[in-house]
């Protein structure tokens, strides 16, 4: 009687979500399997980066990953705010801490490839790396912000202001830190992953980006799947004490 | 527009009555300021180098400290129902506290900075460079501050997680902010100064609407 | 003052955190009358308050006011500016003085009465020149209800509005909100006590 009523529809989502994760869980496996072999083995090393310019086939999708959950998390903010549908709350929450994590293995191979490229494990004069780097404390504070707030409601609320307001700043802290990277910085410096990438590496990339997708689809549904359960659990818990 | 005035003048004194933020933030600002030189060493010509964005870095952080209240005091106090429940919109509530903030905080700041340039060997001709961004950026502390602020407003100490989510926000006005002091000795001053004003322009429109739902979401419970 | 003629509430049902607090909860109370809700700690009664005043949004009804004009709203933006509110804090800024928040209030709600008179009507007189800080529990609840008079809303929504309030104090409450709906205003007060006044009671939480 306590359940709430919204939670029929999750109902839905949950049988979707238990036909549908076998499936990219498997596509994950294929692709990620298939999209580093070729990728580690298959590719020829680059004439000036040698073996270590194949970095760029785990650093590449998960700073794009970074990125495009974000973009998912805003989305389902906005659904969320707009139509209170609590599984748009749902899907924005369980998304943040895979973005943060895709956000933090791009830094952790970003500057793993810097070391031999620069000679040093972090380089400001990175646009994009120092621009992950803030992405990634957005997604902290917006996970922070969701955990300290008790009520679900208002914390799903909250997050999703936030989210929306991050998603207004992102492109303009881009752009600054585009800006002040040309300042101090000259405009000859290797980028990762720059413009100048071998054709023979461009299949192999695409399979990781899509596989790295796939990941982050599975798991997402994983989270999903376990955040309704969750919050299931606490209401059946709130109704025996009622 | 009469109770818009009010709860701005309110407000105003509010901070600087016992308890207020105002005189503290200044206060932290000039500290924060004094003791980078502990920190780097006497050097004069390095002082001066990094005194634009040291300045920046302290009244960013400096303009934080208060704003945790700003939403915070009204909510445990019953005033953000009275407020909510009032002729004004929240949007324009939100507006008078953010103005209201920014009077007792970021201009106290834009004053003192040239205080706090001397003591950190700014160069002569960075200063009117340093007190207009501050002018024009501090704007945008506060505006993008009221966000956090009214987010965080039933939080117990949600100080530390205001300052999480809105100092990575802020993070362009740091950059064009500091960038405009540190570009008065080539052409890159001017285009810092334009982006500083488009962000803080911006900023304080946006932040009454965005300030207001997240208001609105907390005085339901 | 304006004028609402009737409050009406159908199916009204209230979620708090993912709980549900109650139910189809329906009432109706016409101009000049004051309706007090009653009820278990827990049942509901200042969220009830909260959701007529237009801060929470109800998870299911409706909640309509009936204007004298014919038209009736329902929109709570709209709902907001009709109400004189008195929660369970007092909304008062501990750090400015009796006239100072008092004088704050005729300006947010534009009062064109003398601020004067209205803390002598709720005997804060002598007090205007203190810091709320420094007030009573109860002498802070007066300036609470000076608030509703400046405000002059045309329904009061009142959340245990004689807590902390003495023997005078109580009979002034209980003299404003007589006044308040003589004049062809609405209160509803949620209370565990019997104010002394003639009102509908209604019950939540328990059938």
């Amino acid at each position: 009687m306590v359940m709430i009523t919204a939670l029929a529809n999750p109902k839905r989502f949950l049988d979707f979500s238990r036909t549908v994760l076998p499936w990219t869980c498997a596509a994950a496996v294929i692709l990620l399997g298939v999209g580093l072999y070729w990728s580690l083995f298959a590719t020829p090393p680059d004439y000036q980066q040698g073996q270590s310019v194949k970095i760029m086939f785990v650093h590449v999708p998960a700073a794009w990953m970074g990125i495009f959950i974000y973009g998912v998390m805003a989305g389902a903010s906005l659904v969320g705010l707009v139509f209170r549908h609590p599984l748009a709350d749902v899907a924005a929450k369980s998304a943040a801490p895979l973005g943060a994590a895709f956000t933090a293995l791009a830094l952790l191979t970003g500057s793993l490839w810097g070391r031999p490229m620069w000679g040093t494990y972090w380089q400001w004069g990175d646009a994009r790396l120092v621009s992950e780097l803030i992405l990634l404390f957005i997604y902290l504070g917006y996970i922070a912000l969701w955990n300290a707030i008790d009520d679900p409601v208002r914390a799903a609320r909250a997050a999703a202001v936030l989210a929306l307001v991050g998603a207004a700043d992102v492109p303009v802290i881009h752009f600054s830190v585009d800006w002040w990277n040309t300042l101090h910085q000259p405009a000859s410096i290797l980028r990762l992953g720059g413009p100048t990438i071998d054709k023979s590496f461009l299949t192999p990339l695409l399979i990781m980006i899509v596989g790295y997708t796939f990941l982050f689809l599975w798991l997402w549904l994983l989270r999903m799947q376990t955040e309704i359960l969750e919050r299931r659990a606490r209401s059946l818990m709130m109704a025996r004490g009622a | 527009m009469k109770a818009f005035t009010a709860l701005l003048s309110r407000d105003m004194r509010l901070a600087f009555r016992a308890g207020g933020g105002a005189s503290l933030a200044a206060a932290f600002f000039a500290l924060v300021s004094a003791l980078v030189p502990f920190g780097v060493g006497a050097d004069l010509a390095l002082l001066g180098r990094i005194a634009g964005g040291v300045l920046w870095v302290s009244a960013a952080l400096a303009a934080l400290l208060s704003l945790d209240r700003l939403f915070q005091a009204d909510f445990e106090d019953g005033s953000l129902d009275v407020l909510a429940l009032s002729p004004l919109s929240l949007e324009a509530a939100s507006a008078a506290k953010i103005l209201a903030h920014w009077i007792t905080t970021g201009l106290p700041l834009v004053v003192l900075s040239p205080v706090l340039g001397l003591l950190l060997n700014l160069p002569p001709p960075a200063f009117g460079a340093l007190v207009g961004s501050l002018l024009i950026g501090t704007p945008a502390l506060s505006a993008v501050g009221a966000i956090g602020a009214a987010l965080t407003l039933s939080i117990r100490r949600g100080g530390l997680i205001l300052a999480l989510i809105v100092l990575p926000l802020i993070t362009p006005a740091l950059i064009f902010g500091a960038g405009a002091v540190s570009g008065v000795f080539d052409e890159t001053g001017r285009g810092a100064f334009l982006f500083l004003a488009a962000f803080s322009v911006a900023a304080v429109a946006l932040s009454p609407f965005a300030s207001a739902a997240g208001v609105r979401l907390n005085v339901g419970g | 003052m304006a004028d609402i003629t009737l409050v009406e509430v159908q199916n009204l049902t209230c979620e708090r955190a993912g709980r549900r607090v109650f139910r189809n909860l329906g009432f109706a109370v016409a101009s000049g009358q004051v309706m007090t809700l009653e009820g278990p700690n827990g049942a509901g009664k200042s969220s009830a308050l909260r959701i007529l005043a237009g801060l929470l949004p109800a998870a299911g009804g409706e909640v309509r006011f009936q204007m004298n004009a014919g038209y009736s709203v329902t929109d709570s933006d709209e709902r907001a500016r009709m109400v004189g509110w008195m929660g369970h804090t007092d909304g008062v800024k501990a750090q400015l003085t009796v006239l100072e928040n008092a004088e704050f209030f005729a300006a947010l709600y534009g009062a064109r009465i003398s601020v004067a008179g209205v803390l002598d009507h709720v005997g804060l007189k002598r007090m205007t020149a203190i810091p709320a800080q420094y007030l009573s529990a109860g002498q802070r609840r007066r300036l609470s209800l000076a608030r509703l008079i400046l405000g002059n809303r045309p329904l009061w929504l009142l959340d245990e509005p004689l807590s902390s309030l003495d023997a005078a104090g109580r009979r002034l409450a209980a003299e404003l909100i007589g006044d308040h709906c003589d004049d062809g205003g609405i209160a509803i007060v949620a209370t565990h006590e019997t104010l002394g006044l003639d009102a509908t009671r209604f019950f939540i939480g328990q059938q």
